[in-house]
């Protein structure tokens, strides 16, 4: 059933792979990014409470959101390059990683942004602030983990690891606003049978989570086509595609 | 078969106890951080009882970790591990006795301390009680999920800080329901919550650790 996913283990399939999705993901994204963006923070309605500090949460929601995404998929690639002995999975997680350690940085940044308006203070050893937190942490632990091995086949197992025994912070950051009843708010938009927020301010967020889901993934792919030629400069297919993009 | 898991619980034992030196090191590097605490902050015993329990937990854990490469560090460089892996025997099964052998000695030091730790930063008899049943489920715990990251850097050649940066975001939880116990003890609430998730978290890394740990010192044996 997943025969025809077996080609893209192999490195040059990967590459051709990404090339062809890239400007899928990059156009798109970057529509989406702006439109959801520029109707969020001028278009939509004010809030009745928080009135116009609430825009933020066209940046800080969808970050926040694919901040976890990135790294269940950034562990998922781990898990397939453990499982399968897989050298594309692993460059695919190593190239996910700062990415989604820059989208933690910018959730966490906005939060404290909005915080500082909303409820007097950057800071708060919240929950959901802490285990957000942690999140980066494990980024940023997972990405020097890979740095520390002069080996990167070697590197991309014992990170791959590190991602994997980090994933038990995921459950933990998405119910703590239910667990702990905390300072941060509670989920508005995942409640799907009766979403607790207006329509005319639900589009653009929806929009802009899109667009930045994209983004990351563009990103991604790009990082990963340029981890896939870093590692591979020695071989054929690639100085066979260096000669011809020089020739352009 | 049981022959060579007695075999390895008993070397392992007699080496550790044969390098005294770095057996009493990390024992007295705890006793100077919580030292270091009263001194910094202030000696009221009222701040030092509020704040007690998370020291006594956080100098735990650092010193844990200074002395986790311990774990597989000479049988890595003299070449033991290699044989362990070539002798047949489940590489788990082997890793989980080392393991052991590492909290035995690890924890045994600490729990024969902690009552003077316990004076030192006055607290109560209920929350040295809960204080040491949280040390007893959650130390195993640092040493399975410390293990799982030595495992990784033990190639390495300056793995000492990777290791803490490896590990500390991962201690974070159980540092949170370890002190969150004790808390409640010092209030003379129930505890036995917090105990029950440290427990569970246990329970987990017992079943899924030895397994992660072994693929790691074959990921580093290469």
């Amino acid at each position: 059933m997943w025969k025809w996913l077996h080609p893209y283990a192999k490195p040059e399939r990967a590459y051709h792979l990404c090339h062809r999705l890239q400007p899928y993901l990059w156009w798109p994204g970057v529509l989406a990014l702006l439109t959801g963006c520029i109707w969020g923070l001028a278009f939509a309605p004010q809030d009745y409470q928080q009135g116009d500090s609430f825009r933020i949460i066209y940046i800080h929601v969808p970050s926040a959101i694919l901040s976890m995404s990135t790294y269940v998929a950034m562990a998922g690639a781990a898990l397939v390059g453990i499982v399968w002995q897989w050298r594309t999975a692993f460059m695919a997680m190593i190239a996910m990683a700062p990415v989604g350690a820059v989208v933690t940085f910018i959730a966490l940044f906005t939060g404290a942004a909005w915080g500082k308006p909303m409820w007097g203070t950057w800071w708060v050893w919240d929950a959901r602030l802490t285990s957000e937190l942690i999140l980066m942490f494990l980024y940023l632990g997972v990405i020097a983990l890979y740095g520390a091995f002069e080996d990167k086949q070697q590197a991309g197992k014992a990170a791959g690891v590190m991602a994997l025994v980090g994933v038990v912070n995921i459950p933990v950051i998405h119910y703590s606003v239910e667990w702990w009843n905390t300072l941060h708010q509670g989920a508005t938009i995942s409640k799907f049978d009766k979403p607790s927020i207006a329509p005319e301010m639900l589009w653009p967020l929806l929009i802009a989570l899109l667009g930045l889901a994209l983004f990351i993934a563009a990103v991604s792919v790009m990082r990963m086509k340029n981890e896939i030629i870093r590692r591979e400069y020695h071989r054929p297919w690639v100085k066979a595609l260096a000669a011809s993009s020089v020739g352009d | 078969m049981s022959a060579l898991y007695k075999g390895i619980f008993k070397r392992d034992i007699a080496l550790a106890f044969r390098q005294r030196s770095e057996l009493a090191q990390p024992l007295m590097f705890l006793l100077m951080v919580i030292t270091l605490f009263p001194l910094g902050i202030g000696p009221g015993p009222v701040i030092l009882q509020k704040i007690g329990p998370g020291v006594i937990w956080i100098a735990a854990i650092l010193s844990s970790l200074l002395a986790m490469d311990r774990m597989f560090r000479d049988d890595f460089w003299d070449g033991s591990l290699e044989q362990y892996m070539l002798s047949g025997q489940p590489l788990w099964a082997v890793t989980a006795v080392k393991v052991a052998v590492h909290w035995l000695v690890s924890f045994i030091p600490l729990a024969v301390f902690s009552p003077l730790l316990a004076l030192f930063l006055n607290l109560t008899m209920e929350m040295y009680v809960a204080l040491m049943l949280s040390l007893l489920l959650g130390t195993p715990l640092l040493s399975l999920v410390g293990a799982i990251a030595v495992g990784l850097t033990v190639g390495l050649q300056r793995g000492g800080v990777l290791l803490a940066l490896l590990l500390i975001p991962v201690f974070i939880p159980l540092l949170i329901f370890a002190t969150s116990a004790v808390d409640s003890a010092a209030l003379q609430l129930p505890y036995r919550a917090q105990l029950a998730i440290i427990g569970a978290m246990l329970l987990v890394a017992m079943a899924t650790a030895p397994l992660a740990i072994a693929y790691a010192l074959r990921v580093s044996q290469n």
